[in-house]
């Protein structure tokens, strides 16, 4: 199956080099991404533009989530009291585990075997669908691409579009080969394969008694929950079913319903490149007559309160997962998003995911090194995560922890020699005196693409260029010894 | 130790650093951003017409007393014959049309619903910059379930509920937000293939805005200068440029 085996990460993804590498040799992949992300990424420009005020919008944000951030118990107990005002029943889960039991148990006292899904990070985050699937109960996908991931057995590969790897011919074929009751004349059409979808779902819809979702926002003094979507399966599952339950990282706080003004701006133009989505549901528990009656928000832990004792960290939980941060990644743009092993792919992913689970797995920290750190992320981030940031100081992080586990990678090895050269002024003169000439032969024009032994892992992504014949310092001195005989440096 | 309680207190301990006396209104959140528009009312309409149309609906301007045919007309061009209506909704306006009205009082089952044609509501408020509307769930707009499961929604817009900006939008609607509220723009779409828009998934396919325009709109909320500004006149049926 598909799920993350334990929270958050694949167990048999590699890391981060060894898995891009595999996801590089994808030509089909790599022209799809190539696409769709430069697409995305003119859309959102376009959208973004129209707006004159759209620096004020990401401090406005920015400093919402930090307030929400720096007084989290206060505003965690205010949701709380407000939910509960309005007949919503809370639970509270330290970790994954606890909270698929919780969802496990809430289900089965309704006795229904199959439920229907609205598209969430926090529920893709710790699996809910494996969880329940091994406990015979069937969790359905009901956004269009994640249904196609569902279908395929495959992962989700972005944030917002986790099926964003496929192209059109490839869900056609999925389609066929896994939904019933398919035409045999289906073509490729997007239109066609959203027609399909809706007649696949419809009757799920009508007949569902249980949803389960996710949540953008809460609102602490309202209790008002906030599911942005495009399709309207989001609010097939908040408003025909009868039973609700919301999983909610703790972290998707905001303090009022007036801040949702920040925000309904910020997300839609940031993560489709839309003034606003199609869909966007508010509600404040339970309202007789209107949809679910039995209503349950679960907030979520599951590493949220390691990511925020780390003040630089902290940030990361700033995010509204809109994806803009992927779309403009150069890195995810070649990679795609299943080389980051974990359901929280690309620049916030590398952040994300090491802080949510500790450094302890190496996959965890090869994260934060998989960034060429052009910022690229920070400049589009609506929020204002400071990515580059976040990341170099989780570099910091992975080699501390390697150096307390007494691990002496070649990169340590290294700058240990070149310690050692550094200090000794002779050694140093004598070292580019001997090697620079040899390099710089050996390089010829277009520079070094290969070095042998260790170096090689250096050369494996990128060229050396050609070194000079001499070093500075020696060219410095025949300038200042005989200035009027030397030409070219 | 609860679940609770271990929650809070890894939440306390994590933020060890942030000083004790600290209040959350100590964290200054500036918002310079723009609340509002200095768009005269004409031009909010005009611009809440071509942002709602660039979603791909279609948008009707009509009077008041031009309206009960603009139903009938969108009726027949959609070959509507029966409608789904919340209590409250002014009945004659579907039954003038020569339409199935479906009332939903005693409340419809869902599949019931599934097989009405469409669904006539009001709304609450209309958002000019996005082409949003806001359905709560007051007169005329009635629970969710209607405005979402058939197939093609006919949504009647007055032109005093549109305001220019999401901000204006979400103070209007703060008074209602203890009762659910759904913004809708443009009809059920997706981009999960290829990233391309594709309209019309779950929620209604179609969207038929009749925005109704009296004479005397808009005079007394957007200010006296509104109503001798050319863009004004231009509010007209028919005189639009």
């Amino acid at each position: 199956m598909s799920g993350p085996t334990g929270p958050v990460v694949w167990a048999d993804v590699p890391p981060f080099p060894t898995a891009a590498k595999k996801q590089l040799a994808k030509e089909e992949q790599r022209a799809t991404l190539s696409r769709v992300t430069h697409q995305i990424r003119a859309k959102r420009a376009a959208v973004v533009h129209e707006r004159d005020d759209w620096e004020d919008l990401r401090r406005a944000g920015e400093q919402i989530k930090t307030r929400v951030l720096r007084h989290l118990d206060t505003y965690l107990e205010q949701a709380e009291q407000a939910l509960t005002d309005a007949g919503v029943t809370v639970h509270w889960a330290v970790d994954a585990d606890h909270a698929n039991r919780i969802i496990y148990a809430l289900v089965s006292e309704t006795g229904e075997t199959e439920v229907v899904k609205v598209k969430s990070m926090a529920t893709a985050e710790i699996g809910v669908n494996e969880f329940l699937a091994k406990r015979g109960i069937t969790a359905v996908e009901t956004d269009l691409a994640e249904l196609i991931v569902q279908m395929a057995g495959d992962r989700p590969s972005h944030i917002v579009v986790p099926a964003i790897h496929r192209n059109r011919t490839e869900i056609r074929d999925i389609f066929t080969e896994h939904m019933p009751g398919v035409p045999d004349d289906l073509t490729d059409d997007p239109a066609q394969l959203a027609g399909q979808a809706r007649r696949h779902l419809r009757q799920k819809f009508l007949r569902a008694n249980v949803a389960i979702s996710g949540a953008n926002f809460v609102v602490a003094d309202s209790g008002t929950l906030c599911i942005v979507e495009s399709e309207g399966n989001g609010r097939m599952c908040l408003t025909l079913p009868d039973t609700l339950i919301s999983v909610v990282g703790i972290e998707k706080i905001v303090p009022t319903f007036a801040d949702l003004e920040v925000f309904l701006q910020l997300l839609p133009r940031s993560s489709t490149g839309e003034r606003m989505n199609p869909y966007t549901s508010l509600w404040s528990g339970v309202t007789p007559g209107d949809g679910p009656q039995n209503m349950h928000v679960v907030f979520l832990d599951n590493g949220r309160t390691k990511a925020l004792a780390d003040p630089v960290g902290r940030q990361a939980l700033r995010c509204i997962r809109c994806s803009a941060c992927l779309n403009s990644c150069p890195v995810y743009e070649r990679t795609g998003g299943h080389a980051y092993g974990s359901v929280y792919p690309g620049p916030i992913g590398a952040i994300l995911t090491p802080q949510l689970r500790g450094m302890d797995d190496p996959v965890d920290r090869a994260l934060p090194f998989a960034s060429s750190l052009c910022g690229a992320c920070y400049e589009v981030c609506p929020v204002r995560i400071n990515i580059p940031q976040v990341l170099t100081h989780l570099r910091g992080k992975a080699v501390d922890h390697d150096r307390e586990n007494r691990k002496r990678g070649v990169e340590r090895t290294a700058f240990r020699a070149a310690t050692f050269g550094f200090d000794n002024d002779l050694l140093y003169n004598a070292g580019l005196s001997a090697g620079l000439p040899a390099a710089h032969v050996a390089a010829g024009k277009d520079g070094l693409r290969w070095l042998p032994f260790l170096g090689g892992k250096w050369t494996a992504s990128r060229d050396v260029i050609r070194p000079p014949r001499q070093s500075f310092r020696r060219w410095w001195k025949q300038q200042t010894r005989a200035p009027a005989e030397q030409g070219e440096p | 130790m609860s679940a609770r309680d271990t929650i809070l207190s890894r939440v306390r301990e994590a933020l060890a650093d942030v000083p004790d006396d600290e209040r959350p209104a100590d964290v200054a959140v500036p918002r310079d951003y723009r609340r509002t528009s200095r768009l005269p009312v004409a031009d909010v309409l005009d611009l809440f017409v071509r942002t709602v149309e660039e979603y791909g609906a279609a948008v009707h301007r009509v009077e008041p007393d031009t309206l009960a045919a603009a139903v009938r007309a969108v009726c027949q061009e959609r070959r509507i014959r029966s409608m789904a209506a919340a209590a409250g909704f002014p009945e004659h306006l579907v039954t003038g049309a020569g339409v199935v009205l479906m009332r939903d009082s005693p409340p419809m089952s869902a599949g019931s619903l599934n097989r009405a044609d469409a669904v006539i509501t009001t709304a609450a408020v209309g958002i000019a910059e996005t082409g949003t509307i806001a359905l709560g769930t007051g007169s005329g707009m009635g629970r969710r379930a209607l405005s979402l499961v058939p197939d093609t929604h006919v949504c009647l817009v007055r032109a005093d509920q549109v305001v220019a900006t999401v901000p204006e939008a979400l103070d209007r609607l703060a008074p209602q937000a203890d009762r659910p509220i759904t913004l809708v723009s443009g009809g059920s779409a997706t981009s999960d293939i290829e990233l391309v828009r594709v309209e019309g998934v779950h929620g209604p396919r179609v969207l038929e805005v009749i925005l109704v325009e009296s004479p005397t709109d808009g005079d007394s909320s957007n200010g006296p200068d509104d109503r001798a500004s050319p863009g004004r006149r231009r509010a007209a049926p028919g005189t639009a440029g």
